[in-house]
């Protein structure tokens, strides 16, 4: 599950950057075409974090559709998967743009009084 | 791996050179303490309604049961998979220097990557040097079935890992010490799905894919045929005995990837080798004459 090794990457960066301390929320950007499965980063971001600064914090991840073009009707469309189709019914479209984004947006700590 | 609390490198995957039976583990430091799946968690299991909004904004989802208290924000803008990226990177540039074409072989388990292999270094190793890497969970059988054509090949174990990554590869080139001017062939680990978001430093990735694995595998892993440069159709003396639509998966490689080449072949009997040592050869004439 690659899943894991994402997570990992994700939970390291952070704990680099917080240098100890305590992680309120983790943000990170996943495009809808990036064979990345929220579910399974969730299950693994409870497993990696704890034990650390991250235990317990929340991961938030936003959504980022691929565009791309019909070239039947000519829209402008969204992409949640690899496979979408053009609302006008075609599946003849463009290379998608965007979509494979897997990047770490923010994080928010602890306010120290 | 890493079982104890506390310790500070953490073994994941090994690398075998077959020629002196060396096993060499590949660690990485862990800057935390206690953040390894081995070590077991009590955390309650969540079961939550994740929201599909398909509208053309980006979605928000929220982990469960998480209290939404608000603290400093610190932006990190990150590539989650910048680290393997960069050493991918240095590997490209490893092998360009060295003028080596390396590929990238992924299918699911038992698509004949290795018999591919072992069929094309018999075939080729005296107009070219090849030597290969074989990625499996665990065991050198692979491994000893390339080291019997008498190719250099070094086995990387990735335990419960289901695919290469950068660092191992890094590690295995070393072990390899493949020659100027050649090919090394990748066999990455079986799997449809994770080894497609792994950049290695190869210069293309093939994905292989056997008759008996059904027409539609390019559209129910769309990732890897999206990745991959060349889609091998391996096992066609077997298309009078299954259900299998040649063209129509064709179709469904080129609907997730316009651009990816395609040869049908027989890793066993023989039919369209010819096409696939083509291919090989024109990448190869391309990379040496650059360099020359
Ligand atoms: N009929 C037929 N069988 C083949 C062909 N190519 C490979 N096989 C058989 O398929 C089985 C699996 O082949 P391997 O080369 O071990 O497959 P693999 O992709 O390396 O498998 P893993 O490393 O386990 O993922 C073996 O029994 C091969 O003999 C072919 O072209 N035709
Ligand atoms: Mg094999
Ligand atoms: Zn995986
Ligand atoms: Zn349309």
């Amino acid at each position: 599950m690659h899943e894991l090794s994402v997570t990992q990457s994700i939970v390291e960066a952070c704990l680099k950057k917080a240098g100890g301390a305590p992680v309120l929320r983790v943000t990170v950007e996943i495009g809808t075409l990036c064979c990345v499965m929220p579910d399974a980063l969730w299950f693994c971001y409870d497993v990696v974090t704890t034990g650390t600064s991250l235990e317990g914090s929340e991961l938030v991840i936003v959504r980022i559709p691929g565009r791309t073009r019909c070239r039947d009707c000519g829209d402008d469309i969204a992409m949640h998967d690899l496979l979408s189709r053009c609302p006008c019914g075609s599946d003849n479209l463009e290379a998608p743009q965007g979509g494979d984004e897997l990047r770490i947006k923010s994080m928010e700590i602890e306010e120290t009084a | 791996m890493c079982t104890t609390c506390g310790c500070s490198k953490h073994a994941h995957a090994w690398v075998t050179d077959l020629a002196t039976g060396k096993v060499t583990a590949i660690v990485e430091p862990v800057d935390h303490d206690h953040a390894r799946i081995d070590h077991r968690h009590t955390h309650p299991t969540h079961h939550h309604a994740h929201p599909h909004d398909h509208s053309d904004s980006p979605a928000h989802d929220h982990s469960p049961n998480r209290p939404h208290t608000s603290g400093t924000t610190i932006d990190l803008e990150q590539e989650v998979l910048a680290k393997n990226n960069r050493l991918a990177e240095r590997n490209r540039g490893w092998l360009e220097g060295r003028n080596i074409l390396a590929l990238n072989l992924v299918s699911s388990p038992g698509a004949g990557k290795t018999q591919l292999l072992e069929r094309t270094i018999h075939d080729l190793q005296n107009s070219v040097p090849i030597s290969v890497v074989e990625g499996d969970q665990e065991t050198v059988f692979d491994a000893e079935r390339i080291g019997a054509t008498g190719c250099r090949v070094v086995q990387v174990n990735t335990g419960t890992g289901c695919h290469l990554d950068a660092s191992m590869l890094a590690r295995a080139l070393t072990a390899l010490n493949p020659p100027r001017d050649s090919l090394v062939m990748v066999e990455n680990v079986g799997n449809l799905v994770c080894p497609a978001l792994f950049d290695l430093g190869e210069q293309a990735k093939v994905a292989i894919l056997s008759v008996t694995e059904g027409t539609d595998k390019p559209l129910k892993y769309p990732h890897m045929f999206r990745a991959s440069s060349l889609m091998v159709v391996n096992k066609i003396d077997l298309l009078p005995y299954v259900d299998f639509d040649l063209d129509a998966c064709i179709a469904f490689a080129r609907k997730v990837n316009p651009d990816i080449d395609v040869i049908p072949l027989s890793a066993t009997r023989g039919d369209g080798l010819d096409r696939w040592y083509a291919w090989l050869n024109a990448r190869l004439t391309a990379l040496f004459e650059t360099a020359s």
